[in-house]
């Protein structure tokens, strides 16, 4: 009955072939250039990376990711709650059906959506008295960036909550349990591996953002990824690009670490839904 | 810094890796327009090659193509010498990512060579057109008008040659401004809060960085020391004046850009367009503050359609292109030339934003080290 286990390893051979030649090769040539400088294997470029204005913006981008990763994740999950456990539905569909829409809106249009609403001669801006410059700074690209991660934690978190069973609130409070309890022991264990894994993903597309950043904030708060374009493309620096690819490095570092987090954080969360 | 070899090395090995993955169309449309009357049209390094500039548009026409990229139609006026090329000769233009980079052009002809979407031509900022001479990536090529051309303004081969250019200047929305900045003095000014933007990132944008530049000239630097420059922005970041918005139509238009620092020509552009939606967009050159550079042309020197990027050339530098580059308020290398022997429109020129005196040019070496202060200082100034 059983057939040798290498046929099976046969129909895994496309992908595997794929994933080698689209992440595999383009990962190879990132760490080969990053690794050279002058035509040499050299640290040179990672040393670099790591010092100086560059330092400061994979820095910024950690902070700007964790703060909006982290604010994103509570907000969306009371706003997910707040629609999953209300009993209209057409305010249920409105909210998922416009959250889909929203956490797609990204890039230029973003920004510029709100530069003129929140702008220095912005719509809204003139009326809540806003004082000048204060949408072009790290917190207002903040803001921003929750603009299109709320919606995205709402995404993560409605299927999760829909898990909720009445029946076990009902059994906790029977067996004598407050709403603490029941929160405590019950409710936030079975949600916690939706919500590290809608941390993780809030903090992923905020670390890997640009087009919003370049437009709004380009030049006043640094970014690792504004900073990769700049050596990238350009009319301005020549010569730059084994810095960005030693830069993109650093990227995935700071993404395996966060995932190096998540993972075990993960697993021993997830023990409860088995 | 790295040399030039060294990128070379590191990028076209990324690339070359890269197109390869992808399983991009191999390069089997190398068309050297080779045997067109026993004149190779890749190895032509004037018009007189082809045996004059009549059997030059017939191999172009026979071509039937041209390949651009970075050319976007709102600057210095290359929509309409797209078009009017294109009605010329009946040569079809492809215009590929008009909004790319210096560097994208150069990354372009490196990643696809010998195919046939690799562009013909370029326009590039000067210190890239030298590092891509130096690659060797161009063919040598004089245009009929290329001794008219000013010493310092041309490779002396024709591996590239100066176009047109502009000067740093101060666009204002002067119906929003009582009093528009005529002087990077002025932009300090405690009413221009919030106010003062530019097009791009330094780091990035060549305007932005020519915009660096002329505030260190306006303020006791000079082409060897940007420091003040970089200063200078420091100081209007810290009294509230500087925008970091980066500067397009729609962002003057809404009024969120109601100064921008962008090359005269860019500037100039917006006014009759600005004029249609009401807004008054008028153009200062800064007096304390001159800084004028020029794009250069240059030919691929594997250009898929080498007779039509020649052609193309010509055209750029016959009176009726270099009026059309005018007429998009950009100044045109052969201006001079030009107004001596009566072929430039003079109408046209009249509507140039107003200049005192001549022109001067930092060498490579002082926008090298420039631009090597700048990408390690404007963060550590600007941020925060």
């Amino acid at each position: 009955m059983s057939r040798p286990r290498s046929s099976g390893w046969l129909g895994a051979l496309p992908l595997l072939t794929f994933f080698a030649l689209v992440f595999g090769v383009p990962a190879v040539v990132l760490v080969a250039g990053a690794f050279t400088a002058e035509g040499r294997p050299s640290t040179a470029n990672l040393a670099l990376s790591l010092q100086g204005g560059y330092l400061t913006a994979l820095l910024g981008s950690v902070k700007l990711s964790a703060v909006v990763a982290l604010a994103g994740a509570v907000l969306g999950t009371f706003l997910a709650y707040a629609v999953v456990t209300s009993r209209s539905r057409l305010l249920r569909e409105a909210v998922l059906t416009a959250s889909g829409v929203l956490a797609n809106f990204g890039g230029v249009p973003l920004a510029f959506f709100w530069i003129a609403t929140l702008g220095n001669s912005g719509v809204v801006s003139g009326l809540v008295g806003l004082p000048s410059g204060s949408l072009y700074t790290f917190w207002g690209l903040a803001v921003v960036y929750l603009y299109f991660s709320v919606p995205l934690m709402v995404l993560a978190m409605a299927p999760a909550l829909d898990g909720l069973r009445p029946q076990w609130r009902e059994a906790a409070a029977n067996s004598g349990a407050t709403a603490w309890h029941y929160w405590r022991y019950v409710a936030l264990p079975v949600l916690a591996p939706a919500m590290l894994g809608g941390v993780v993903l809030l903090f992923g597309s905020a670390f890997s953002a640009y087009a919003t950043a370049n437009a709004m904030v380009g030049t006043v708060v640094p970014l690792v990824t504004l900073k990769i374009a700049a050596a990238l493309t350009g009319d301005v620096l020549i010569g730059y690009e084994n810095i960005a690819l030693a830069l993109s490095l650093d990227m995935i570092v700071v993404a395996g670490l966060v995932m190096a987090i998540y993972l075990p954080l993960q697993r021993r969360t997830s023990r409860w839904l088995h | 810094m790295f040399t030039s070899r060294a990128r070379a090395a590191g990028i076209a090995a990324i690339f070359a890796l890269a197109t390869a993955a992808c399983g991009a169309a191999p390069g089997t449309q190398q068309t050297t327009g080779a045997s067109q009357g026993g004149v190779n049209a890749a190895t032509a390094t004037s018009a007189a090659d082809f045996g004059g500039l009549d059997k030059l548009v017939e191999a172009a026409k026979k071509e039937g193509a041209l390949h651009v990229i970075a050319l976007p139609p709102d600057w210095a006026n290359y929509g309409e010498i797209i078009e009017k090329f294109q009605a010329k000769y009946g040569i079809k233009i492809e215009s590929e990512t008009p909004d790319a980079s210096s560097a994208d052009e150069i990354n372009a002809v490196k990643t696809r060579k010998g195919q046939d979407r690799a562009p013909d031509v370029l326009d590039l900022g000067q210190s890239f057109a030298l590092s891509g001479a130096a690659e060797g990536l161009f063919a040598p090529y004089k245009v009929q008008t290329f001794d008219k051309i000013p010493e310092g303004q041309k490779e002396p081969t024709g591996l590239w040659v100066n176009d047109y250019g502009g000067y740093v200047s101060i666009g204002c929305d002067a119906k929003k401004i009582t009093t528009c900045p005529a002087s990077f003095q002025d932009l300090l000014k405690p009413e221009y809060k919030g106010k003062v933007a530019m097009n791009g990132n330094p780091t990035k944008a060549g305007s932005a960085f020519a915009g660096v530049y002329a505030a260190a000239l306006a303020n006791g630097g000079s082409f060897d020391d940007i420091q003040p420059g970089i200063d200078f922005f420091k100081k209007l970041k810290d009294t509230g004046n500087y925008n970091p918005v980066e500067t397009t139509p729609a962002t003057i238009e809404k009024g969120e850009t109601q100064i921008s620092i962008d090359w005269d020509y860019n500037n100039a552009a917006y006014a009759p367009q600005m004029a249609g939606k009401g807004i008054d967009w008028q153009v200062n050159i800064p007096s304390d503050g001159k800084y004028f550079q020029m794009y250069a042309q240059a030919i691929n020197k594997d250009a898929p359609h080498p007779a039509a990027a020649r052609l193309w050339q010509e055209y750029l530098y016959s009176a009726e292109g270099q009026n059309l580059f005018l007429k998009g308020f950009a100044r045109p290398v052969l201006l001079p030339a030009m107004t001596a022997d009566g072929t430039a429109d003079q109408a046209l020129a009249d509507k140039l934003p107003k200049v005192e005196g001549e022109p001067t040019f930092p060498t490579t070496e002082q926008v090298d080290a420039a631009k090597a202060k700048l990408a390690s200082g404007w963060d550590a100034a600007i941020s925060g």
